[in-house]
């Protein structure tokens, strides 16, 4: 692997200490609108992405509420079409962008040791992009919304089903552009802008799982938007190369869908493992267990996710013996995750831990995962997947994984990062409290799904038989101290902009590049041009000790 | 054999039992990761939380023959779960010869069950205890999923083409029958009922059905009626394939693919003639897509199927 | 050297060079992704092709076949002017050459979409539009339409990329080259370009043969 890293002018002024953030060095309108700083970017997504996840939020608790009870509290139509638009938005308006997007986009500069990505223009068009499929899917969800799942199956889709189909796979065909615009500069900009001495064995495991995710989405979104074309094409015109009744055949469309969609799943882990493999090792005071391993790991995931798309449609009328391959190739790609989830936790031996919410949220984050991931594994067994396909054992199944693992995630990573972004220190017990609340919530509303999964209970119901009720009862119990978790960090986050205390450079002692430069950083990120000496996580329980990735040697 | 689990399922067919023990096997791998992961982070978290003086000396440093172990100690586990998942799917979907043959259509939103003798039904399959029963599943419209959680049996059933499935019930009862594929407005209510009987008691509720014809006759009706018979019939003139004998036989076509003339292979001949031109005969036949709805279709399958016995019937 | 004086590398770049080269890059995973997206399309294409060989034949047999190979010879020479171009600017200090290129192949680019356009009416008047004006020509079945939406989607994708194409060089002679922007110091955004129109004439060149010449001897 030769490093392509370019010689860099030297800070202009060194006395400069003084350049202002980039929050204040110009405060119109128009700045922020028309901003070409990473940061700012990664701001303005973030505003985009919480509105969206509070939109699909509320979806989601109208569908708990329904649930309560077996006589459900909506019209079918309504329950129909609330749970699609809920997976529409949860997965491409929130989940896929959610931490590239925000985190990678403030922090990938600077934990590379960069001024900014490589195109800003690029990625200012993303988030016009981002916010104009945005308005698409709003337009869709007024007008009385898709009623397809998000799966968009034809021929139920193209020919069936009477909601703004149309609109709704605009939206997602819209979409892909932002994040093929995201991932393209992140590839590059990893590749080219690396400071001098960053070379890829010191990038910090969330530049790899970047650099991983991006190559996915690079990969995966144009498979999806020629799809979600011909879909459109199809809806629009009234034939097309899903119809049957014309000799089409549905499940291409299954198979080109998957073919993005499962990969799409590691677009929305493999950023939140980035995630975890930061905090961790920060909270544990120790070097992340077998560094080299977590690389390898994280790019083979990439790799073999590629390999698996057909895991989906073990019962969907795919040959037996293509079903047996993919099964094959599933129970490889569980093997890095098993390996990850493995070196997390030996990350802990010989620690000198201290329970900070960020790391709270990580350890959340590394059980949900696990959880996921053994029900994962069931699902890659061919016999067992036959039973439970299509119900809500694999509902339960990707939540831990999508919003149980990637939302703690999500959550870690803003606790985490909120006093470079902001420059104020968040009130620890509330988001303690919110954490482990998280955690709580969550496994009260998603582990009774898998039971009545089990049981047979299919999803996309609106109701069901009286028998598991105590059942939907809990889940929607949870969900409620879910959405309670969710909306807390919102109040006091919000409040700690204004009044919380002032965050240092480097508050949690961390080693990364990020944290040599101001809270909240200038402008330009450095003032000088940092020099890389040294791999991340060089902490030292022992004497409690780290050296930053310049390599200056501080005692706590 | 399952009841004192708590919260388990119907158990009521050979396939649901097979697939019971390799799911209490992985239910419990599932627990001792689970359980090993718990263990280690809580008693890491606990002993190395930063107030304890626990020692921090000698930190591993040397992590990659760690990683080898538990890489091939998952693979390992991993593969054997493959194998035994695989094994029962194989068996699952490959269809043992049938006691009897049922056909569903799926239909927005309800089963449409034909018996072999001509009986009707809807939401609901009437069948024998202790026999072995192949379903063949057809759609009208959109995708479904024929699923009855007590057999741990499913498929989907897509439209264009049909699929078979087979169960053997070992209960007698009345168990939940799903649609697990999101089709529409009421998916939620395409619900219905898979009644096993006893014997004699099935025997008795089909003679009570009050049927007039037989499936394979009223396809044979079809046969005529549609003029299939002026070509595949006994007296034809025209060079056409024979039909007698046909089901379950390998085809050689003729671009040099070989298919078995099983029900999907039928239903495409008959509605995508000019792909299927079985070798040495003229491409001449028309295609009756749009003509024949997909209960007709499955009475001509299911009559050109009553040919396999009888070498007289077809030309 | 009247334009580099503005020539300053973007804040995030050390040197014009590290700038031009991440912008090859950036074009080249780029194009990774266009192939991708007309990949999963003719890899459909094909797929149904197999599925049926004689009704898309039968269908391949009515596309305008003179129109398509006069398309294939304008774009190929397109981008030799391109590349004509682009040489010019890394060895001439006056942009005449290079402008001179470019004219030429914005008008050859031109051409292909007038050529298309023709045959799009010639296609209209064929009855080869689905649902809109169609008429099932005998031998091709009900599948022979899904052959006509390969073909409408394919070519219609095909035809906007090459418009944006056009933009891109107009792009450039109106406003870069304008501005002194573009000159043997530094080229890049040219290249880029150069790029982009050698990929758009590749997908023709997988296209023309899948579409109009499979089938047809």
């Amino acid at each position: 692997m030769s490093t392509t890293t370019f010689g860099r002018v030297p800070a202009v002024e060194p006395g400069a200490a003084t350049e202002p953030s980039y929050l204040t060095s110009e405060n119109t309108i128009v700045s922020w609108l028309f901003t070409r700083d990473h940061k700012r970017i990664a701001l303005l997504f973030f505003v985009s992405i919480t509105f969206f996840f509070f939109v699909g939020g509320g979806a989601a608790t109208l569908m708990r509420m329904n649930l309560a009870t077996p006589e459900g509290l909506l019209q079918p139509a309504l329950y129909n079409r609330m749970f699609t638009m809920h997976g529409i938005i949860m997965v491409w308006f929130f989940l896929i962008p959610s931490i590239p997007t925000t985190f990678g986009n403030f922090f990938i500069p600077m934990m590379i040791g960069a001024r900014d990505l490589a195109f800003p223009r690029v990625n200012l068009l993303s988030w016009y992009v981002f916010n104009l499929s945005g308005f698409v899917v709003l337009y869709a969800l007024i007008m009385g919304g898709a009623d397809t799942g998000w799966t968009f199956y034809t021929p139920l889709s193209t020919v069936y089903a009477n909601g703004y189909v149309f609109a709704a796979a605009m939206a997602v065909f819209i979409n892909g552009f932002s994040s093929i615009m995201t991932a393209l500069n992140f590839v590059v900009t990893i590749h080219r802008l690396r400071a001098p001495g960053m070379t890829w064995m010191r990038l910090p495991l969330f530049v790899w799982a970047i650099y991983a995710v991006s190559v996915v989405m690079l990969t995966a979104t144009p498979v999806l938007a020629m799809d979600t074309f011909l879909l459109a094409v199809e809806r629009f015109i009234g034939i097309g190369l899903f119809d049957p009744r014309h000799g089409g055949d549905p499940l291409l469309w299954q198979h080109m869908f998957w073919f993005y969609s499962h990969p799409a799943v590691y677009i929305m882990i493999l950023p939140a493992m980035g995630v975890a493999s930061e905090i961790i090792p920060c909270y544990a005071r120790r070097p992340v267990f077998g560094y080299a391993g977590m690389t390898i790991a994280l790019m083979s995931i990439a790799i073999l996710s590629f390999f698996v798309w057909a895991h989906h449609m073990f019962v969907a009328g795919i040959s037996i013996y293509s079903g047996i391959v993919f099964s094959l190739a599933t129970f490889f790609v569980a093997v890095p995750s098993a390996i990850k989830v493995f070196n997390w936790t030996v990350s802990l031996h010989k620690g000198r831990i201290t329970f900070d919410a960020p790391m709270l949220y990580a350890l959340g984050f590394v059980l949900l995962f696990t959880m996921g991931g053994v029900t994962g594994l069931m699902l890659a067994t061919l016999a067992v997947d036959v039973d439970v396909h299509g119900t809500y054992f694999v509902i339960a199944h990707f939540h831990y994984i999508m919003v149980g693992a990637t939302v703690s995630a999500f959550f870690g990573a803003l606790h985490y990062w909120w006093p470079k972004m902001t420059g104020r220190l968040y009130p620890e017990m509330w988001a303690r409290f919110a954490a482990i609340l998280t955690y709580v919530g969550f496994n009260l509303t998603f582990f009774p799904q898998f039971v009545l999964g089990y049981l047979g209970m299919p999803r996309r119901s609106y109701t069901y038989p009286a028998e598991w009720q105590s059942w939907n009862l809990l889940s929607s119990a949870g969900a409620s101290i879910l959405a309670v978790a969710y909306l807390l960090p919102l109040f006091y986050l919000g409040w700690s902009v204004f009044w919380g205390r002032k965050a240092g450079a480097n508050p949690w002692g961390a080693t990364g590049l990020e944290w040599l430069t101001p809270s909240p950083p200038p402008k330009h990120n450095f003032e000088r041009t940092p020099a890389v000496r040294l791999g991340p996580y060089s902490y030292d329980p022992e004497s409690d000790s780290f050296v930053t990735q310049e390599g200056t040697r501080h005692v706590r | 054999m399952y009841h004192w689990i708590p919260f388990w399922p119907d158990t009521a067919a050979v396939n649901a039992v097979v697939v019971n023990n390799l799911y209490i096997a992985e239910l419990a791998l599932s627990g001792l990761i689970m359980a090993t992961v718990v263990v280690m982070m809580l008693s890491f978290c606990i002993h190395y939380r930063s107030r304890s003086t626990a020692s921090r000396a000698n930190l591993v440093e040397k992590t990659w023959h760690f990683e080898i172990v538990w890489t091939s100690a998952t693979l390992g586990v991993f593969l054997i779960l493959f194998v035994w998942g695989a094994a029962i799917y194989l068996w699952l979907f490959k269809p043992p010869p049938a006691d009897e043959e049922v056909y569903v259509v799926g239909k927005q939103w309800m089963w449409k069950v034909e018996h072999p003798g001509g009986q009707r039904e809807i939401d609901a399959l009437h069948v024998p205890v202790d026999k072995t029963i192949r379903l063949v599943l057809a759609s009208e419209d959109v995708i479904h999923s024929f699923f009855v959680p007590a057999f741990r049996i499913k498929h989907d059933v897509v439209p264009g083409t049909l699929e078979t499935i087979w169960f053997k019930a070992n209960k007698t009862g009345v168990f939940k029958l799903e649609c697990t594929q999101y089709c529409g407005l009421q998916h939620a209510t395409m619900q219905g009922d898979i009644v096993v009987m006893t014997a004699p008691d099935y025997a008795r509720w089909l003679a009570e059905q009050g049927v007039n014809e037989a499936l394979a006759a009223q396809g044979a009706d079809l046969f005529r009626a549609h003029g299939c018979s002026g070509c595949h019939g006994e007296n034809s003139t025209v060079h056409a394939p024979s039909l007698a004998g046909l089901y379950g036989t390998l085809v050689h076509l003729e671009d040099g693919s070989v298919r078995i003339a099983d029900d999907a292979y039928l239903r495409d001949c008959i509605l995508n003639p000019r792909s299927f031109t079985v070798a040495g005969y003229p491409p001449v036949m028309p295609d009756f897509s749009g003509q024949l709805g997909e209960d007709e279709l499955l009475k001509l399958i299911a009559y050109i199927k009553s040919l396999a016995g009888k070498q007289e019937a077809g030309r | 050297m009247s334009g580099s004086a503005r020539l300053a590398p973007e804040v995030q770049y050390a040197t014009l060079e590290q700038q031009g080269d991440t912008a090859q890059l950036g074009m080249w995973v780029f194009l990774v992704n266009e192939t991708i997206f007309f990949g999963a399309l003719i890899f459909a294409y094909f797929l149904y092709r197999m599925t049926y060989p004689h009704e898309f034949a039968a269908a391949a047999r009515d596309t305008v076949l003179w129109c398509g190979s006069l398309n294939f010879v304008l774009l190929l020479t397109s981008s030799l002017t391109m590349v004509l171009a682009i040489n010019a600017a890394a060895q001439d200090e006056n942009p005449r050459r290079m402008m001179i290129w470019l004219v030429v192949t914005v008008a050859l680019g031109s051409a292909f979409l007038v050529v298309k356009g023709y045959e799009y009416y010639l296609d209209y008047q064929d009855k080869v539009v689905p649902v809109v004006h169609f008429e099932s020509k005998p031998g091709e079945g009900s599948a022979g339409e899904l052959f006509w939406m390969f073909y409408w989607v394919g070519t219609g994708l095909h035809a906007v990329h090459l418009t944006v194409g056009i933009a891109l060089v107009l792009y450039m002679l109106l406003w870069r080259i304008r501005r002194g922007e573009i000159g043997p110091t530094y080229y890049a955004p040219l290249e880029v370009v150069g790029i982009y129109w050698s990929f758009v004439d590749t997908v023709w060149l997988f296209l023309f043969p899948s579409i109009y010449l499979l089938g047809r001897s």
